[in-house]
């Protein structure tokens, strides 16, 4: 427990995703809707530094690369596009895998400019999960031609993270992203997402569960998401716990829970 | 006012307002999870061959449902 199983459960989480880094860089996940845009992001902001891999254990294929802001390397993952991370499918699971185990240093979340407000589901449980989050308001230039305006400040503050708006293709809004990538990893910008309050008795039901599942996991993941996902019955978020987590303690909390 | 019937049943190119969903469990949260909560409206787009799946655009996106889960979403039409 602790301090000590907690910084080698991660570096070990991380060698499970099969990420190859050196001298700790900083990783950075790309989620988002199918066909918002990732790939394009991805490919302009690494250029050619990219390979194609696979998931353990999965015929998945993801892509990872790195670019060098400031003089700073960042290792960059390409995740599935998904519209949710509740694990209903093999991209579900591999999105909500790296997110939740692999514990990247800042998850950029690729949103349509064009249909924000079905792309903002999947906004709002990444933040359940994670606080390091940065949305990229993607595709601002077919916005623009359909006459959108997207206010990126407003959206900012009623989110809680930084919210940036770029067009991939053109690359316009690229070096501010990398601006606020690196400010986040660093800690000179820490998002306070909004989270998703519930009704009172699901309120009531995660007070309850938080502390036994911290008291079983540590900060090795998200105490209130794993609760909330209890309440939920998700069986798949415990087999994922004991596959990449150490801890067993979970798996007796949650089939508790469960029961 | 009530002519609510399942999304499965209308004809390709029509439009509807989603009502209720008549799902659980996992089906239900991926129904939501595509943007299927009550007052969406929902166009469906065009059939597979066979029928089944159903191609619908919802909030924007084109997603293809088996017309099995389809009708566990119901709809006004409009
Ligand atoms: N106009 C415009 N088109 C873009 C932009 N970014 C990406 N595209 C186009 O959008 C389409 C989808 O881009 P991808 O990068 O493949 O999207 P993705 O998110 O990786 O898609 P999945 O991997 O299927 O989830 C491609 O045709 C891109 O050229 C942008 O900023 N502006
Ligand atoms: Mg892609």
């Amino acid at each position: 427990m602790g301090l000590t199983s907690q910084s080698t459960g991660r570096s070990t989480t991380r060698e499970i995703f099969n990420i190859k880094r050196n001298n700790n860089e900083p990783v950075i996940a790309l989620a988002g809707n199918p066909n918002t845009g990732k790939s394009t992001l991805f490919n302009a902001l690494t250029g050619l530094r990219q390979h194609t891999g696979n998931w353990p254990g999965k015929t998945v294929l993801r892509a990872e690369g790195s670019f060098i802001h400031n003089g700073r390397r960042y290792t960059l993952i390409d995740l599935p596009g998904t519209y949710s991370l509740l694990a209903n499918s093999a991209d579900e699971e591999v999105a909500r895998d790296f997110i939740c185990f692999a514990k990247p240093d800042a998850t950029v979340v690729v949103v349509d400019a064009t249909c924000l407000e079905r792309n903002l589901n999947l906004v709002l449980q990444v933040m359940e999960i994670t606080s390091k989050v940065i949305v990229c308001v993607n595709l601002i230039d077919e916005a623009r031609r359909k006459k959108l305006r997207v206010d990126a400040d407003k959206l900012s503050k009623k989110l809680g993270v930084p919210v940036i708006t770029t067009a991939a293709r053109s690359g316009e809004g690229l070096p501010r992203l990398m601006d606020v990538i690196s400010d986040v990893v660093w800690g000179r910008l820490t998002p306070k997402p909004k989270l998703v309050r519930y009704t009172g008795e699901v309120e009531e039901a995660i007070a309850r569960l938080e502390p036994k599942v911290r008291a079983a996991v540590g900060d090795g993941i998200n105490a209130r998401w794993v609760a909330l996902r209890l309440l939920d019955g998700d069986t798949k978020l415990v087999q994922a716990m004991e596959k990449f987590l150490s801890e067993k303690e979970i798996v007796r909390v949650a089939q508790e829970v469960l029961a | 006012m009530n002519n609510t019937v399942s999304l499965g049943c209308l004809t390709n190119g029509s439009f509807a307002l989603v009502t209720e969903l008549v799902a659980e469990g996992l089906t239900r949260r991926r129904l939501l999870d595509l943007g299927l909560v009550p007052g969406t409206k929902v166009e469906v787009i065009r059939r597979s061959p066979v029928g089944d799946p159903i191609a619908f655009g919802i909030r924007g996106a084109v997603i293809a449902l088996r017309k099995e889960v389809a009708n566990k979403v119901l709809v006004n039409p409009l």
